[in-house]
């Protein structure tokens, strides 16, 4: 039986990470999108922990990962405030028809 | 009564005036009868005034009552100057409380009698309200035991002054009149800051007792008795332009212009008073020098307007002059140090020449605004209440015995008589001899004009009709106290009475006894408190007394004969003298020609001085202005070149790069967020193998 170290928390993390990225890239759909940005977020939150359980830093991990979980849920209650603000402007959330930044 | 009481009173007798006037001029285009709330306000002034008198003069009349606080002190503050405290206070002794007692007397009855003089004006509230404020700066004057309120209300009364003499501002005349007395007043304060100065370097203090303490115990301005007649004079210089002496007295007879009860109240009875009773106030500060200044001054004032009076024709004219010339003649009288006599004068004064300014009043209302004595003529029996007063207040003035003006104006010349065998200044002694005389020839001169005589005038004269009660109570009260009853029971001399024996003693002089006129000195250690000059003084004053009376009496009696032989009898022309003496006639008619004098003089002076200024503006500096200005031009257009090519010519290039930039790297921009993220993402995975080489 094989005994899990960082390695397996740090592999599962980079999946999550590269989930994230590729759904962020890929999706059209602006809240698909946010999704990813979640994946991002909690693959960075495992590595917090993971590092806090095999360093020797404390409890600052720990303290750090509770810290981006509420960040992130205020960052996901700005970010579908502005979905619908998107939505009601251009009457769409496919983010490959939102293209005023060219302008 | 107490401290306490005594301060609330006269707190009270300040400050309500001033109430009237506010409530006065901010409701009066509101409220057409609210000139009522003003003669009521000034109405309870006399009424309190009464009560302080009473109380002060009946049963504390030794007592100094001093009631002060500290307004700025910078060595509480913190400052290095630890010296600087100035203190307002008010001070009520007796001269202050009789003074206080003749003002508001005299400023109610001259607001009764301007309820029906001024009746149909359409700034009828604006007036009372101005006369409101003129009461409230003369309290402060009266009341004020510093130098500095004495200074801020001396020129408070200049500014009610100037409003009342202009208060029919629609006419030139009276506008113009305004300003000449701002004018002439202002030279004469300018005088008096300056002395204010040098008395404030000197002594830290504005307050007058401890002014007068330092002096006392030697310390003199620049260490000097010189420097002390200097100061003397230079605030005696206010007075000078306050009481409209020589030769600042130009002001006083255009100033008639103003309504004829305020030229009665400020323009005879009690502004123009302020000047003398400064003088009684400072009185110990005057060094001998200072002394003699005042007195010839005064004794100037007394005479040339007393001989420009005798010719001229318009009523309240004739009486302006003998106002200045009364007014001389109390300046006079304290010059002389004949202290007690000079503020009698100003009490008796202010009492029978507001009643000659009313009755004048009265008879212009009559008239329908006729002030022309040549135009007037037997308006006894149409006016009786009117001509009779106005024989009372003839009489007064003229020094005729049982009246107050004998008491007070033979005093006067009892002193001036002892001055000249003390000293041997024998010519203030004349003069005061020739003005008595000629006062009582153009008083009589101006009543038997006025009141006897053919009616030259018929028209005016049938429509006459005597004044309504309003104006006549006002006359009859101050006929009644031109007796000599209310000031000494013994109708011959005044020393007899309780106003020289109680109420009012000479300060001593505070100067060192080698600056003193030599009779100003006691002569022995036991100083009684009434006798502050030598016993020679006191001794040839009693025995001038007599002989004074008897010439006053027969010059005054020969004035009045003139008077009437002339113009009573007409048993000499009067056009006749006019014509024998034609020079002298033309140069009193003119006023001596003062008013040409100071037009070519002073007024062409200011007028050269201002043309040169006017020329040095419109061309040195206009062209110093204009020469920078097109120098600047010239600048503006040599930048302006080198903004147009040099910096616009950078700032075109690097916007024209940026646009090349711009073209080439628009490719990149698609606008999707998604292509940024993946850029992005490139980007830092080639920056970390980069840096992890």
């Amino acid at each position: 039986m094989m005994e899990v170290g960082l390695q397996h928390f740090l592999v599962v993390s980079a999946i999550l990470f590269s989930l994230g990225i590729f759904g962020v890239v890929t999706r059209k759909n602006a809240v698909m999108v946010l999704m990813g940005i979640e994946l991002i977020l909690n693959a960075a939150n495992i590595n917090f922990i993971a590092f806090a359980k095999y360093g020797n830093f404390g409890f600052d991990g720990q303290l750090i990962a509770l810290f981006v979980i509420v960040l992130a849920a205020a960052e996901a209650a700005i970010a579908l405030a502005i979905v619908l603000n998107i939505y009601k402007n251009f009457a769409t959330v496919n983010v490959d028809e939102i293209n005023k930044l060219k302008e | 009564m107490s401290e306490y009481n005594y301060t609330l009173l006269a707190l009270l007798v300040f400050f309500l005036p001033l109430l009237g006037f506010l409530v006065t001029i901010l409701l009066g285009k509101k409220f057409s009868k609210i000139y009522l709330f003003e003669v009521a306000i000034i109405t309870i002034v006399l009424i309190l005034s009464i009560v302080i008198g009473f109380f002060k003069l009946g049963f504390q009349v030794d007592e100094r009552i001093i009631s002060q606080f500290t307004w700025i002190d910078l060595k509480s503050a913190g400052t290095p100057y630890t010296s600087f405290i100035i203190e307002l206070g008010i001070v009520l002794d007796n001269i202050s409380v009789i003074m206080l007692f003749v003002v508001s007397l005299v400023s109610t009855l001259v607001h009764y009698f301007s309820i029906a003089y001024m009746k149909g004006d359409p700034r009828f509230n604006r007036y009372f309200a101005y006369l409101g404020l003129f009461t409230f700066s003369m309290m402060g004057i009266v009341l004020t035991h510093n130098f500095l309120m004495m200074y801020i209300f001396w020129e408070l009364v200049g500014v009610s002054s100037y409003l009342l003499i202009g208060f029919w501002y629609e006419k030139d005349s009276a506008s113009d009149a305004a300003k000449k007395a701002f004018l002439a007043n202002r030279v004469g304060d300018l005088g008096m800051l300056a002395g204010l100065l040098i008395l404030f370097t000197t002594y830290h203090t504005f307050t007058i007792d401890n002014v007068f303490g330092q002096i006392a115990l030697g310390v003199l301005p620049f260490n000097s008795e010189f420097w002390l007649t200097i100061m003397g004079v230079l605030l005696f210089c206010g007075a000078i332009g306050k009481s409209a002496q020589l030769p600042l007295h130009v002001w006083l007879p255009d100033a008639m212009e103003g309504p004829t009860p305020v030229s009665a109240l400020i323009h005879a009875a009690t502004m123009v008073a302020a000047g003398v009773y400064l003088v009684t106030r400072i009185f110990p500060l005057f060094t001998g020098d200072a002394l003699l200044f005042i007195a010839v001054v005064g004794a100037l004032s007394a005479l040339i307007p007393a001989t420009i009076a005798l010719t001229q024709n318009d009523i309240k004219k004739v009486l302006a002059y003998s106002t200045i010339s009364q007014l001389g003649y109390m300046i006079m009288a304290l010059g002389i140090g004949s202290y007690f006599y000079g503020y009698f004068h100003l009490i008796t004064h202010a009492f029978f020449k507001a009643g000659l300014f009313l009755a004048a009043g009265s008879v212009i209302h009559a008239m329908h605004h006729e002030q022309d004595i040549q135009n007037m003529g037997g308006l006894r029996k149409k006016l009786p209440i009117t001509y009779a007063t106005f024989l009372v207040f003839c009489l007064a003035i003229s020094g005729v015995p049982l009246t107050s003006g004998f008491l007070s104006k033979d005093g006067i010349l009892a002193g001036a008589l002892a001055f000249g065998s003390l000293t041997g200044h024998y010519l203030i002694t004349v003069v005061g001899f020739t003005v008595a005389m000629l006062t009582a020839f153009y008083m009589f001169r101006l009543l038997i004009l006025t009141f006897h005589g053919k009616p030259k005038d018929k028209h005016a004269y049938d429509h006459a009709h005597e004044s309504p009660a309003l104006m006549t109570v006002p006359l009859i009260i101050l006929a009644v106290l031109s007796f000599f009853a209310f000031y000494s029971f013994n109708p011959t001399t005044a020393e007899k009475g309780w106003v020289f024996e109680k109420w009012i003693q000479t300060p001593e002089s505070v100067v060192p006894e080698s600056a003193r006129y030599s009779f100003m000195v006691p002569e022995s250690e036991i100083r009684d408190r009434k006798i502050i000059h030598s016993e020679t003084y006191t001794k040839t004053v009693h025995d001038a007394h007599i002989p004074a009376v008897i010439l006053s009496l027969l010059l005054s009696g020969f004035g009045i004969l003139v008077a009437f032989t002339i113009y009573y009898w007409k048993k000499i022309s009067a056009d006749k003298i006019a014509n024998s003496l034609k020079p002298l006639y033309k140069f009193s008619l003119n006023k001596w020609y003062f008013d040409e004098l100071y037009d070519k003089t002073f007024i062409a002076f200011t007028m050269f001085l201002s043309k040169i200024l006017n020329w040095f503006d419109a061309k040195i500096i206009d062209g110093v202005v204009n020469g920078a200005a097109s120098v600047t031009r010239g600048f503006s257009k040599i930048s302006g070149g080198f903004d147009t090519i040099v910096i616009d010519g950078f700032v075109n290039f690097s916007a024209f790069f940026s646009g090349l930039v711009g073209i080439v790297l628009r490719k990149m921009q698609t606008g999707k967020v998604q292509v940024y993220i993946v850029l992005l993402i490139f980007s830092i995975v080639i920056l970390i193998f980069y840096f992890s080489r």
